[in-house]
């Protein structure tokens, strides 16, 4: 009985100690491997649990203030945002960001969104909806809200003008300007103002911009038909007002002009990006974003 | 379906299940015998080595073309803003049709725990294109990755030659492992964890959005296998090949092994990069005159160019028989 049972079997060859060795470190070799890549993959965990992979993240993000598990689940890290926008406003997170690899986020100061593709393109280029496709006019838009961080460096409050570039002659950053070029954003070094009281950041912002071409409108308020879709639907006008400049009680009691950032504020960094003091005096709160509903 | 079925195993890292004596084929056998009874003498090697000239790159230079074309459209495309196209090869869009990898949709899927549409329509896609394709082709024709690996393993065998290093070996399993793994944490933790250290996905940015220390991530890898273990990133860890690997059980696009005229010297089991599939080279491991290389084979075409005897070469089409 125990002889056929050999005869039907493929005998197994002991193995020999030198392969039984051989396949010990194998399996040691492999262990360490397998734990190796797991951690290392894992360590991408830190930063997002020490939240220093927050970021201020394009339109329609899929995140909650500090809470971006969504987006960075829903993104695939293609990159198809950046390609997308006309001012370069989005880069993409780096190996530093952990599991946020790859993901798109803004530097405002760098260069802020300025809206001026107008139909949300980095919205409408994302493959995953991480970019949520619900949203639909800039002034839906919840990414930040402006800071007055340090008020002693604005020159509104301090009384005095601007003249010149916003932010020297070497700065790349580009900003669209409808009265120069409707279609194609400049540089805003390109640009110069010459102003009795800055007021760049409420001049310069898209949601005030987008309320005073609204209210133009409804001045002329002809018959003449309106050439964009998103006019016609007629939600584009921004309902609330984002930042302006009011007179202020200053803590010595003075009454100094001051920007004053309102409910409508989407946070698209505009502000931070076009403020010349060197730190901004206005910057984005990613932590924050407006109560509106 | 016992190609499908051998091709599962050998994907999961099983060993080549070596053939029962019953289950060989009449004309394979008849083939086994003829060359015990008239082994190939020393002149005949010569013979067929000097007319089949070795290092015939045919089909490398093929697939470093259309790999470089490839990655070099995504850049092209970006640059030049022609639109043609856009994204990475993570997720992407061909003159405005949804593509995703495989893989990173998986991944994002299991992550994020939703179906998304454009998604759907872009993993369908490639999922077609890669089951006409071959499957594992996307690792040796599109992956940026594996050129890069490809290069460094040439200096990995002249250090091997020269005694400098030597090659270590892991459990093949181990990628079966990686990719329950990574399933399992994506689906775990919320976060696509593979995406981090992918270098294919770090690499394709990389190549279009600019380099950045992710890159560091590459060059350790690298290192690892030129000083380590050959190839051991394709080999023993990434799941995107099991992925590809397993759409590549149902390609017609196969290498095929013709048992007659083989001398079994194994060159093309040393080019290989998952020299498992080939092991019906083996002198008498061959179950019948015709066979298809398993698909966990990435259509590199490696073996194609250095069989001396032209016993492999590509096929279109499920187990076609030779005259």
């Amino acid at each position: 009985m125990k002889e056929k049972t050999t005869v039907a079997k493929r005998v197994k060859k002991p193995l020999s100690a030198k392969r039984k060795a051989q396949s010990r470190r194998e399996f040691l070799r492999t262990s360490v491997l397998a734990v190796g890549m797991t951690g290392f993959s894992l360590l991408g965990f830190l930063p997002v649990v020490q939240g220093t992979s927050l970021r201020l993240r394009p339109p329609g993000a899929l995140k909650r203030t500090d809470d971006e598990k969504e987006f960075l689940s829903s993104c695939i890290k293609c990159g198809q945002c950046v390609q997308v926008c006309p001012v370069q406003a989005i880069k993409l997170a780096d190996l530093e960001e952990g599991f946020g690899v790859g993901t798109p986020y803004i530097d405002a100061r760098e260069q802020a969104c300025d809206f001026s593709c107008d139909g949300l393109q980095c919205v409408l280029a994302c493959p995953t909806g991480s970019l949520n496709h619900a949203l639909n006019f800039p002034a839906d838009t919840r990414m930040g809200f402006a800071r007055l961080s340090r008020p002693s460096a604005c020159l509104a409050i301090q009384g005095k003008g601007f003249q010149g570039q916003a932010r020297g002659p070497q700065f790349p950053g580009l900003l669209r300007y409808d009265e120069v070029d409707r279609w194609n954003p400049i540089p805003v070094a390109d640009h110069p103002y010459d102003l009795e009281l800055c007021d760049l950041c409420v001049r310069q912002c898209p949601i005030e911009i987008r309320i005073t071409q609204c209210a133009e409108k409804k001045v002329q308020a002809s018959g003449e038909k309106v050439a964009r879709v998103a006019e016609q639907v007629g939600n584009e006008c921004p309902p609330v007002h984002a930042i302006a400049l009011e007179r202020v009680e200053m803590p010595n009691g003075e009454l100094r002009m001051s920007p004053v950032i309102k409910e409508g504020c989407v946070g698209c960094g505009v502000c931070e990006m076009i403020c010349p003091p060197e730190p901004p005096a206005i910057v984005i709160d990613i932590h924050k974003i407006t109560d509106l509903t | 379906m016992g190609y499908i079925i051998e091709s599962l195993r050998q994907i999961a890292g099983a060993e080549p299940s070596r053939p029962e004596k019953d289950r060989i084929s009449a004309r394979a056998l008849e083939v086994h015998l003829h060359k015990k009874a008239n082994p190939f003498s020393k002149a005949e090697f010569e013979e067929i080595y000097a007319v089949h000239g070795k290092g015939r790159t045919k089909w490398r230079n093929r697939r470093w073309a259309t790999l470089l074309a490839v990655n070099l459209l995504f850049v092209v495309s970006y640059f030049f803003d022609i639109q043609i196209l856009e994204g990475a090869l993570t997720a992407s869009r061909f003159v405005g049709f949804h593509m995703a990898d495989l893989n990173s949709a998986l991944q994002v899927m299991l992550a994020y725990k939703h179906l998304v549409l454009n998604l759907v329509i872009g993993t369908v896609t490639v999922f077609i294109i890669w089951v006409l394709l071959g499957g594992r082709t996307f690792c040796a024709w599109v992956c940026p990755y594996h050129l890069i690996s490809e290069l460094t393993e040439k200096l990995h065998l002249w250090l091997t030659e020269r005694k400098l290093v030597s090659d270590h070996r892991f459990d093949r399993r181990a990628r079966t492992l990686f990719y329950l793994l990574f399933a399992l944490l994506a689906l775990g933790t919320g976060y696509t964890v593979f995406e981090t250290i992918s270098p294919t996905g770090i690499l394709s940015r990389a190549l279009i959005y600019g380099p950045g220390i992710a890159l560091l991530w590459v060059g350790l890898v690298l290192l690892i296998e030129i000083f380590y273990s050959r190839r051991a990133w394709c080999r023993y860890v990434c799941p995107i090949g099991v992925t590809y690997g397993v759409v590549g059980t149902l390609s017609p696009i196969r290498v095929k092994y013709n048992v007659k005229h083989c001398h079994h010297e194994g060159d093309c089991r040393k080019v290989c990069l998952v020299p498992h599939v080939l092991s019906m080279t083996i002198k008498g491991r061959a179950t019948n005159f015709d066979m298809d290389i398993g698909a966990d084979c990435t259509r590199c075409g490696m073996c194609v160019d250095i069989c001396p005897t032209d016993s492999l070469d590509f096929v279109l089409g499920y187990g076609k028989k030779s005259q």
